[in-house]
């Protein structure tokens, strides 16, 4: 290890993407402080500029292998840039959204895009742990912003109580990743991954190790949303305004499945036939309850909540299914699932009934008949979270299924058919009310940019996009050969 | 002929035409704003030139195709991502079905010309479902095939809610939720398929014929093969369909609208044999002699029972839909006999099945479309209105009980023979159904077309008109054709019968 200064020479290039963000906040906040909330306009189109440069930063500058920054305390390596890349642009996407809405509704406060790039600087670190210190404060600071966030109506009811049961229940999840971490500790004597990694293949462990394990993914699968931790969420995601829903939908979910991925592939590698079980059964859970869950919903913020509990269990899936193909699986998965949400609430933040913004299913009522193109468009989204072809979220889910029938898995491959029928049944429901019922308040539709995002997003599900798959592909390969 | 078309992605064309029309439909419709008669009438033209084109490329490819030729031809490739590739081509089997889908094709959309509402989502969603189910028999690689496949529920669920009758969500549902179920077991087993080709180190593991050169080379041992057997069962046997999941399919007639039940009848449900004859009996021999004492008995009891609950209906369509029911037990008996004869048998009953129910459901619009019910009760003397129609529709309701002279019949009588070679019983049984089916059959046509006319509302029905005219010569030229030269088809499809009978065989206990 260099001596301190050296090394931080050395690391700052290579933190350039967190740096970007982390001086955006502080300068904003002072842009903040003078201007008020005139400068919501030119604040949020700057962090959209900010998030897309340090996802262009953070491809731009990928090392070749893996290099450990900031006395081994985060690394850059593939799976990390592939996350970030994947962050920054459903953040930006969802920050113009937010953008957009707020503008609308004239709740322009200047800190939304601020906190909303501090909640993205934290994931950049969760992404990029290398130790359980630093893996903690990722956590962290992603959910502290986003506790704020999810009560950014505070003097709604629904938001504030929202953001308190956000907060107080990721507490306890907090609590538990500490406690886990003190145990992961204690039984190895290190918080660095790769001296854990090496601990455990010398020997290390027993129950207590285990003990910690379990407690760590109870925590991780708590951050991502998978049953049965998956209580929160559809309360955050209904109370919550609905760009910031959108936002949890998204940028937090690839923070959370990297991380996930990195501590069951790096430091706990070597003892996959143990927590094999415990992701499996999450997914297992997850697809299955996120499926039922949905079926009796009728506002559709509630509903894709559960949408998106089912899909982190295909994720898990992936997870589960061994270091060939499994990260690479859910990695690709996310990349397909994350466009498609983002353009459902694009597209639910584009429609108003009578100036309020439609909440429930039956709001969609007769949408065909009004605006043939944005009931085509719902159409491609859902079908594509739906994982059925031709769209791109069918190749989501032939790719974990076949990491997951590859790694002796079968049996969870056919849990996730049959919630997958399930959850068809959910999505079939709202796009019978888009389609099959008749009109019924008049609906106004909004244009600029939610519209032109929702149109990009169900342009993103096709997959006859070639040239595109393939090179996610490669990518999304190099990168997880090259982490782990 | 094939010089001059020799290096055109022909299939490809056909399979995207439809699909580039239907993308140039929704762009056209959003320079419109509200309803406009002339912009309707527009589309419907523009469908209707754009699906007989699908048809004239077809019969080009048609004439590029070596009916003698083993194994697929026409083919195109394109390496994708994910170990994929874009591969078509088409055997006898397959190219027999794209024709029958390109050939029915015009005629629905000419039966959906009294369509009012939304009237462009509505040719958009036909042509995109011309696309899925043309690809489906084109594919010829087994994830493209998936693709295709559950691709096609789509456009159909929506046509269904949308233009069907009262009960419309709820058959649209059943319909989806059915054939989702089957599918995704079905989809497991593929993926398990990949894997296991992959592992054994073939090269293209998704591509249809290295598969089926992986089966024959025992690849899949048949302690597996029995439930990959299965779980492409559960997908093939909901879209056949086979008794007892079959009741998606009598609401989803009764609620589609005309062009959709044809569409149903005639096209999707024979993707259901499709898959038996390309995936099951070829990649899964084993296990396909293991089940044929089950098949045969599903199928006994579909055409035994469809019939019986067919002679019960009080709906023109539920009884075509339960008809079509019981002729697909013929279609399943004659695949798992598993001889020449059988397969055979089984090709000519669902490209026969494809034109009489087609025609049969469009002879139910032609009346529905005047008098707006579908109940039999309603009808009665006809024949004096409606001479026309009355022949008409008599000529389909023969060839639906299997006349000889219509297409009807050697598709029943060879699918007999076949499975007669195998178990005398089971023929016997089917041939019960071929009695029955002449019950139900002439009963709903004596209801319907003789007797005097008793309803007053009857007095002032029309005849067909030009349109309804040009609908049904083509479907009574095809039907005529196949009934009186049976040779012209079977001799066309002989090649890929006896290549599936021979790959069956090879397995034999």
């Amino acid at each position: 290890m260099n001596a301190p200064l050296v090394d931080l020479t050395n690391s700052l290039p290579l933190a350039r993407p967190e740096l970007l963000l982390a001086g955006f906040a502080l300068i904003a906040v002072v842009i903040g402080a003078w201007f008020k909330d005139r400068a919501f306009g030119a604040l949020s189109f700057l962090a959209v500029l900010a998030l897309i440069g340090a996802g262009g930063l953070a491809i731009m500058f990928q090392p070749g292998a893996p290099v450990e920054i900031l006395q081994g305390a985060m690394v850059v390596d593939g799976v990390g840039v592939f996350a970030k890349v994947l962050i920054a642009f459903s953040a930006a996407a969802t920050l113009l959204l937010g953008a957009d809405h707020f503008k609308h509704t004239k709740e322009t406060r200047f800190e939304y895009p601020i906190v909303v790039t501090l909640a993205v600087l934290g994931m950049f670190v969760m992404v990029s742990a290398q130790d359980l210190i630093s893996l903690y404060v990722g956590v962290e600071l992603q959910s502290l912003s986003a506790y704020v966030l999810a009560a950014w109506r505070r003097d709604d009811a629904r938001s504030s109580e929202a953001g308190l049961k956000y907060f107080v229940l990721s507490a306890i999840s907090s609590g538990l990743l500490l406690f886990g971490s003190s145990f992961v500790y204690g039984f190895t004597g290190s918080v660095r991954f790769d001296a854990i990694a090496a601990a455990i293949s010398e020997g290390a462990g027993g129950v207590g190790l285990i003990f910690g394990i379990v407690m760590m993914l109870c925590a991780l699968g708590f951050k991502m949303s998978a049953a049965p931790f998956h209580m929160w969420t559809p309360d955050v995601y209904e109370g919550a305004p609905t760009p910031v829903t959108a936002f949890f939908a998204a940028a937090p979910k690839v923070a959370a499945v990297a991380l996930m991925a990195r501590v069951l592939y790096e430091p706990f590698a070597g003892l996959e036939d143990q927590w094999r079980q415990v992701v499996a059964a999450l997914a297992a859970i997850s697809m299955i309850w996120g499926s039922i869950g949905a079926l009796l919903q009728t506002n559709l913020k509630r509903l894709m909540a559960y949408s998106s509990i089912a899909n982190m269990g295909f994720v898990l899936m992936g997870l589960a299914s061994g270091v060939e193909n499994g990260p690479t699986a859910s990695l690709l998965y996310l990349s397909f699932y994350l466009p498609a949400n983002i353009g459902v609430f694009a597209l639910i933040l584009a429609m108003r009934r009578d100036g309020q913004s439609v909440e429930t299913v039956a709001d969609l009522a007769g949408l065909a008949q009004k605006r043939p193109w944005m009931a085509a468009m719902f159409t491609m989204l859902l079908f594509s979270i739906a994982g059925i072809p031709p769209f791109a979220g069918f190749i989501g889910k032939l790719l974990v299924f076949t990491a997951a029938v590859d790694a002796g898995l079968v049996w969870l491959a056919i849990v996730g058919a049959i919630g997958a029928t399930i959850a068809a049944a959910y999505y079939l429901r709202i796009l019978a009310s888009v389609w099959f019922a008749p009109p019924a308040a008049p609906l106004q539709t909004a244009s600029g940019m939610v519209a032109v995002t929702a149109t990009a997003m169900a342009v993103l599900t096709f997959p006859v996009l070639v040239i595109v798959l393939g090179m996610l592909q490669d990518w999304a390969e190099a990168a997880v050969r090259m982490s782990f | 002929m094939s010089e001059l078309i020799a290096g055109w992605p022909l299939l490809s064309v056909i399979t995207f035409m439809p699909a580039a029309g239907a993308l140039l439909i929704l762009l056209s419709r959003a320079s419109q704003r509200g309803d406009n008669p002339g912009y309707d009438n527009g589309v419907k033209l523009l469908t209707l030139l754009i699906t007989v084109g699908t048809f004239i490329v077809s019969l080009v490819a048609f004439g590029g195709f070596d009916q003698n030729a083993e194994g697929f031809q026409l083919q195109e490739s394109i390496p994708w991502a994910f170990g994929m590739s874009y591969a078509m081509g088409v055997d006898q089997l397959a190219m027999s079905l794209v024709m029958l889908t390109t050939f029915l094709m015009p005629i629905c959309i000419l039966a959906s010309w009294h369509i009012e509402k939304q009237v462009a989502s509505y040719m958009v969603l036909f042509l995109v479902l011309e696309t899925l189910m043309i690809g489906v028999f084109c594919a010829q690689d087994i994830v493209l095939f998936y693709f295709f496949f559950e691709g096609g529920l789509i456009p159909m669920f929506i046509l269904i809610g949308v233009w069907g009758g009262e009960r419309r969500v709820y058959a649209a549902f059943k319909f989806f939720l059915y054939t989702l179920l089957g599918s995704l077991l079905m989809l497991v087993a593929i993926v398990a398929m990949i894997v296991m080709a992959r592992n054994a180190g073939i090269e293209n593991p998704s591509n249809i014929p290295a598969l089926t050169e992986f089966a024959a080379s025992g690849g899949f041992s048949p302690g597996i093969q029995i439930w990959l057997w299965l779980a492409f069962f559960a997908s093939f046997a909901v879209k056949m369909p086979m008794w007892p999941v079959h009741t998606w399919l009598p609401d989803a007639h009764v609620e589609a609208p005309t062009a959709a039940s044809v569409v149903l009848a005639a096209i999707l449900l024979k993707m259901g044999g499709y898959g038996f004859l390309r995936f099951s009996l070829p990649m899964f021999p084993d296990a396909s002699h293991f089940f044929t004492p089950m098949v045969f008995a599903l199928s006994v009891i579909a055409i035994v029972y469809a019939s019986l609950v067919a002679f019960r209906q009080l709906d023109m369509k539920k009884l075509i839909a339960y008809s079509s029911v019981a002729h697909m037990g013929f279609v399943t008996m004659g695949i798992f006999a598993g001889n020449e004869q059988g397969i055979q048998g089984a090709i000519f009953q669902m490209l026969s099945h494809g034109i009489i129910s087609g025609a049969l459901f469009l002879c139910v619009g032609v009346v529905y479309d005047r008098m707006h019910t579908r109940e039999i009760a309603f009808y009665g003397g006809l024949v004096h209105r409606m001479p026309v129609y009355a022949a008409i529709f008599l000529l389909f309701t023969m060839g639906n009980v299997g006349l000889p002279g219509t297409s009807g019949f050697p598709g029943e009588i060879l699918t007999m023979v076949g499975a007669f070679q195998i178990n005398a019983w089971v023929a016997a049984g089917a041939a019960l159904g071929v009695i029955f089916s002449a019950a139900y059959a002439l009963t709903l046509y004596r209801k319907v077309a003789f007797g005097v006319i008793e309803n007053p509302k009857l007095d002032g029905i029309l005849d067909l008109d030009a349109r309804e005219w040009v609908t049904f010569v083509p479907l009574v030229i095809a039907t005529l054709v196949m009934g009186l030269a049976p040779s012209y088809v079977l001799d066309f499809t002989s090649v890929s019968a006896q290549a599936i009978a021979s790959a069956f065989a090879g397995a034999a206990p």
